[in-house]
């Protein structure tokens, strides 16, 4: 038996720590079963490492290998929680899977958690398999695979700059910000000491407060990024902390002197080595040593000619020592306040600023810390922007534009929106859903090839094989499209290859062109929808993007109700509206929107036109009430009321009819250019649409896995004797099943004889006439002991415990029953 | 007041001390008295304790500094360790004796070590005829420290047979420091607080040089009214005096008011101080940008303080799972039938005869398990929520934002215990952007 093993364990970082997902979705491992080696790690009792078994696991590279059979004879029938255990933890992308490959002399793991590891021979060469190689080895594999991969790739690399630039652009004030207080803040610590009120007041601790947004994964980013900013433009000296490497103030210290000396030998290499070897063998981690430092770091630095390669900090005679807290809320108050007097005693020989990241709230900085402390700091508040404008942003860059020939369908946009509002906030996380779509597109859709720009696309069309052309044949929508057409074009379609590569040009230029009509109308509308009240077609423009690709929109009530609303705008909120429109539409290049435009301006003339007309216009009501005013005469009051009442109900003012216009005009965009993209002919080329498969990945739910695997074992074992309907229990079924199902029937407390009983009648049920021969009440021992390790596997799993109420029986840790 | 009297120091410098250390006489004059001469042996440790900025440290680091006394003076704060503490003693000891030589580092673990190291220190012929004073600030630090290290330092005189004194400065009685097992009893010395006149001394005695003492006491006189009740800090009312002193300056350098216009320098500085008591002092506005704001003229609305950013935005299961943590750390288990079934039957009476009992608000949030918290979230949220392992990865970062704290292990797997730690005001808020109505769950309320 080949032995393989690979070393699994939960990752606990500060965005993903275990505690609650540990007790429900890592213990996915049993006790192995007799005939496997295992071995219980570094006196913790519950880490067991599991040989893996070859052809077993979902694993990737698993499955290339030859399945031995005698593996198969050898152990006892498979314990269903493994595969699965792997492929949930492989397929969610937050699941961090830590593939380590180690001798079993070297088997320590740094987890806490108590789940199962499993470790890999060192000797065993192991080749990673690539994507590409996923995209040459696919089923469905024809001559373009690595093409596809290939505009894939490019596709990705596109979109990741574009990405990029959008953080950066988006973070750029924030950055300058800090920068400016930054400069300000060390100005004055230069410049002390001579000034009467400079010697009153307290030296302060110059402070950033800096709010990120609860959207914990995506801060990492930010924080690489401003620490590269400030270390190209203000100091050299950087250092980030996070509080899990900071349980005392010694080992924050540590940290602290760590970083510094290790940026202080990338700054000016070679010569200096020397100096900080010897420094590091005597460090004592006090500020002492710190100012100590630092003073011979700047003294250096100055007595050197600057035209060294310290760039633009050279200006800064003495370089602020810049600690970055990353996550503020999880510090415990003790190191912080300590660190924070200490420092504070040697503020003026060591230039200290610190920036807290704050996940919450500022109130946090009063919650951690006493006044005796923050009076020792100068707080300074800044916020980043909010994750959901960041969204905003995001995808209106890389969703709602041409530019990109990959799109995406409205439920899987959907999908990943409800992940981001409902679970994380994370763009971050979003993004990597949007990488997994495209990967999944190119992947599962063969005639992704055409998803590129329209020239190449057209170039690719006419490289078909017999083989592509018969997948645009296959295309649903390309049916349809067929089907419309009159009856010798069919024939031609269904029978001349070359035929169909002219027509696909076409179509997709066509399909070309309506994108990029579709953005432009599209953000035209949502100016208008997105003022009214109670936004009956969504404030966001996402929102009113998903609405028009599931369907017509126009033939939605929410529409009908939008537009009546708009026909009820007041005249400058339309005129702004319109200038708008006419903004959105100069600034795509399409010729298509000439006569639009030209349009939109002969209306907005219009509604100037009225404006000078107006004053002659109301002269007429004057003159009426002036009228009124003159009759005081009841009778004759109601009478000319009633008049005035129905002149105004017939006659619509020349405003109110070129509103009607106007609105007709843009029902009329909306109907022309706003059609769902699914009934355009090819979307399956562009559109990515597969939902559901997203979903799986990215919504893992390891519970219902789990679930699943012990109700319906052949769901992942798919063994053909299993094949049985959900409610009997069948005695094929691995020993662990059976327990399972058993102990679903029973309440808080489990009496573990009684379940004995039931596993062992069930287990002998169908050998009918054996059983009646054994004695009934003795149980056989071999059952006894599957029932035994069934149980414990149960318990690793986290369904049962001992009980300390009653000695014979186990407590169910999960509900049901009750 | 008696004046400092002293055979050995000569007056003058006597008088120095007296003027740059007012009010603090007495305290002074004890502490001469106690250390003696030079060469003569003194108490072997002294105790000295008063509130926050009485000006303690400062006296004994000037008196030291002063009279040339050999003095090694240590923050307990910085020294983490015992080890750090005994080593930075002697790294200064050997500064001391020997100025010439480049101290060279000596490592030192345990008080026995130091004891030897320290007679071989004090070996030198300038320290050996002296007393050795060895003032440890924030003394309170030294209980953390091994059991055995405080008792030594109190009798480090005996301990090393050298003309040594202890002193230890710190904000706290002696009783809270004395061992269980009893220990060699310091002498203890007391430092009151600054009472307002002697604040007004402190505080006008050192005035800016463009301006007379007159005008400036008068200033102090105006920030002691306003600021006198709700801080008495010496340190943080110098802080306050120059942040706002430039506005209180500005009608004369104006030219709006001469300096003895008294009322007038009041209208104008009041309402700016009492403003200055809710924002800079309160750390709600940093003080540099307050001096911003006076310089700009700027109202202070327009710049928001720390606590106006309240608001934390939350995905929304996040939002119910909180609801939920705060549900189950404010209501006792057993009501849960009533509040998330359906038919929970009629209320019985002695559910609601709670009356005497202590509000659950009161006694603080209770630990409760997963499970509970699941159970509730199905049971308030009206959609289905599938467990996927983002509903449980949302759990540990609230733990990581501490708006839920972990009870007791940390990996613990078989049921891991939280606790709701945000305010009702707080979850109230949450709620409201959700439209659930909590107080209508919550059982304190009913």
């Amino acid at each position: 038996m080949r032995v393989k093993s690979i070393l699994l364990s939960a990752r606990e970082g500060s965005d993903w720590t275990v505690p609650g997902v540990g007790w429900e979705g890592f213990r996915f491992f049993a006790p192995p079963p007799s005939g496997v080696r295992t071995r219980p790690l570094g006196g913790r009792g519950r880490e067991w490492t599991v040989p893996l078994r070859e052809g077993g696991g979902a694993l990737r590279d698993e499955k290339k290998l030859p399945p031995s059979p005698n593996a198969h004879a050898l152990a006892p029938p498979p314990f269903p929680s493994f595969p699965y255990g792997l492929r949930a933890l492989a397929g969610g992308s937050r699941y961090c899977v830590h593939v380590r490959r180690e001798g079993w002399a070297n088997m320590s793991t740094c987890s806490v958690s108590k789940g199962c590891f499993v470790f890999k021979p060192k000797s065993k060469k192991r080749r990673i398999a690539s994507t590409a190689d996923y995209f040459n080895d696919s089923k469905n594999d024809s001559e373009d695979s690595g093409l596809r991969f290939a505009t894939c790739e490019s596709l990705w690399k596109q979109i990741k700059s574009e990405t990029e630039q959008i953080q950066e652009e988006l973070n750029k004030q924030l950055y300058d910000n800090i920068i400016r207080f930054l400069r300000r803040s060390h100005s004055e610590f230069q410049e002390k000491k001579t000034e009467w009120t400079c010697r009153m007041k307290s030296s302060e601790i110059p402070t950033a407060a800096l709010v990120l947004g609860v959207n914990v994964t995506d801060h990492d980013l930010t924080f690489k990024r401003l620490s590269e900013v400030l270390q190209d433009n203000v100091t050299p000296y950087v250092v980030s902390l996070q509080a899990k490497e900071c349980p005392g103030i010694r080992h924050l210290l540590q940290k602290l002197m760590g970083q510094l000396m290790d940026c202080y030998v990338e700054d000016d290499q070679s010569e200096e080595e020397d100096y900080v070897t010897v420094s590091k063998k005597r460090i004592r981690c006090s500020l002492d040593s710190l100012t100590d430092w630092y003073e011979c770091v700047t003294k250096k630095t100055d007595s050197e000619t600057p035209s060294k390669k310290r760039t633009s900090s050279s200006r800064w005679e003495s370089p602020p020592i810049v600690v970055i807290f990353k996550d503020m809320e999880s510090f415990t108050t003790k190191v912080l306040q300590d660190f924070i007097v200490i420092s504070s005693q040697h503020i003026h020989e060591l230039p200290l600023v610190l920036i807290f990241g704050i996940a919450t709230s500022p109130m946090i900085i009063h919650r951690l810390l006493p006044h005796s402390v923050s009076s020792l700091l100068c707080i300074e508040l800044f916020q980043c922007l909010s994750c959901k404008e960041h969204l905003a942003t995001v995808i209106d860059k890389l969703l709602l534009t041409s530019k990109f020939p990959f799109k995406l369908s409205e439920k899987v946009l959907q999908v990943l929106i409800n992940i981001f509002l409902y679970h994380d906030f994370s763009v971050q996380n979003f993004i990597k859903g949007f990488q997994l779509s495209v990967v999944e597109h190119f992947y599962s859709q063969p005639l992704s090839v055409l998803c590129c720009q329209l020239p190449k696309a057209k170039k690719r069309v006419n490289s078909f094989s017999h083989e592509q052309c018969e997948r645009i044949r296959s295309l649903p929508s390309f049916r349809r499209y067929v089907e419309s057409q009159v009856s010798e074009k069919q024939i031609a379609l269904l029978t001349e290859d070359n035929f169909v590569k002219e027509v696909t040009q076409i179509l997709l230029e066509d399909l070309h062109i309506y994108h990029e009509n579709y953005f432009p109308v599209l953000k035209c509308l949502h100016i208008f929808t997105s003022s009214l009240p109670k936004y009956p077609l969504g404030k966001q423009i996402r929102e009113l993007h998903c609405a028009c690709l599931e369907k017509r929109v126009w033939e939605t009530e929410e529409y009908e109700s939008a537009l009546q609303l708009v026909r009820m705008l007041c005249k400058a909120d339309l005129v702004a509206m319109l200038q708008k429109c006419v903004k959105i539409f100069m600034s795509f290049p399409g010729k298509e929107f000439g006569n639009t435009v030209e349009k939109l301006k002969e209306f907005l003339a219009q509604f100037q036109n009225l404006e000078a007309e107006a004053s002659k216009v109301q002269d007429e009501p004057m003159s009426s009430q002036k009228e009124l005013q003159k009759k005081t005469d009841l009778y004759h009051l109601q009478k000319t009321l009633l008049q005035l009442k129905d002149s105004r109900s017939k006659k619509l003012t020349k405003f109110e009819m070129l509103r009607f216009e106007v609105v007709d005009f843009i029902d009329s965009l909306v109907r022309n250019y706003l059609a769902p993209a699914e009934m355009q002919t090819l979307h399956e080329v562009v559109y990515f649409s597969a939902a559901s498969t997203l979903c799986e990945h990215l919504n893992a739910a390891p519970r219902t896995a789990l679930h699943t695997a012990l109700n319906k074992p052949y769901f992942y074992l798919k063994n053909q004797a299993l094949k049985s309907d959900a409610g009997c229990f069948s005695n094929k079924a691995p020993d662990i099943c059976i327990a399972y199902k058993l102990h679903l029937e029973c309440g808080r407390l489990i009496n573990l004889v009684d379940w004995l009983e039931a596993f062992s009648t069930v287990v002998t049920a169908v050998k009918g006439t054996d059983a009646d021969s054994v004695a009934s009440d003795e149980v056989d021992e071999i059952i006894h002991a599957r029932f035994i390790r069934a149980v414990s596997e149960l318990q690793l799993l986290g369904f049962i415990k001992p009980s300390k109420r009653k000695t014979d029986h186990v407590a169910r840790l999960t509900w049901g029953g009750c | 007041m008696p004046t400092l009297e002293h055979p050995e120091y000569p007056e003058a410098t006597l008088l120095h001390l007296e003027s740059i250390m007012p009010c603090r006489e007495s305290q002074m004059s004890t502490l001469l008295s106690i250390f003696g001469e030079r060469q003569q042996y003194s108490f072997p440790s002294i105790f000295i304790y008063g509130h926050t900025s009485s000006g303690k440290t400062y006296v004994l680091q000037t008196l030291l500094k002063t009279l040339k006394l050999p003095h090694v003076f240590v923050n307990c704060v910085e020294c983490s360790t015992s080890r750090l503490l005994l080593e930075k003693i002697l790294s200064q000891l050997q500064s001391l004796s020997s100025k010439t030589k480049h101290a060279s580092h000596t490592s030192c673990d345990t008080l026995n070590q130091f004891v030897y190291l320290f007679k071989q220190e004090t070996m030198a012929e300038e320290l050996q005829n002296e007393t050795i004073y060895i003032v440890l600030d924030k003394a309170e630090q030294l209980r953390e420290m091994e059991a055995n290290v405080l008792p030594a330092f109190l009798r480090l005189q005996e301990l090393a047979d050298r003309n040594v004194t202890v002193i230890l400065v710190t904000e706290i009685v002696w009783e809270l420091f004395r061992p269980s097992t009893g220990c060699f009893e310091p002498l203890t010395l007391y430092f009151p607080d600054y009472s307002i006149g002697h604040l007004q001394k402190i505080l006008s005695h050192d005035h800016p040089p463009e301006y007379s003492a007159d005008f400036y006491a008068a200033y102090i006189n105006i920030l002691l009214g306003v600021f006198y009740t709700v801080c008495r800090d010496l340190k943080e009312l110098r802080h306050l005096a120059a942040l706002n002193f430039s506005k209180y300056c500005e009608p004369v350098v104006k030219g709006e008011a001469n300096e003895r216009d008294t009322r007038r320098l009041w209208k104008n500085i009041e309402s700016h101080l009492k403003k200055a008591m809710q924002t800079v002092y309160l750390r709600e506005l940093s003080s540099s940008q307050w001096e911003r704001l006076q310089q700009d003229e700027g109202e202070p609305g327009q710049v928001k303080g720390l606590s106006a950013h309240t608001h934390v935005e939350l995905p929304y299961y996040s939002k119910f799972l909180l609801i939920a943590a705060y549900l189950a750390s404010y209501n006792p288990s057993r009501t849960d039938k009533r509040f998330f079934l359906k038919h929970h039957g009629k209320m019985k009476k002695t559910f609601l005869n709670k009356h005497e009992k202590t509000s659950n608000h009161l006694l603080g949030p209770k630990p409760f398990p997963l499970d509970r918290l699941l159970a509730i979230l199905y049971s308030i949220v009206d959609k289905r929520v599938v467990p996927t392992g983002n509903i449980f990865s949302q759990i540990s970062s609230l733990v990581t934002l501490q708006l839920l704290t972990l009870v007791g292990h940390d990996d613990q797997l078989d049921g891991p215990r939280y606790k709701c730690t945000v305010s009702l005001d707080f979850i109230r808020a949450i709620a409201r952007t959700v439209n659930f109505d909590i107080i209508k769950y919550l059982y304190d309320f009913l």
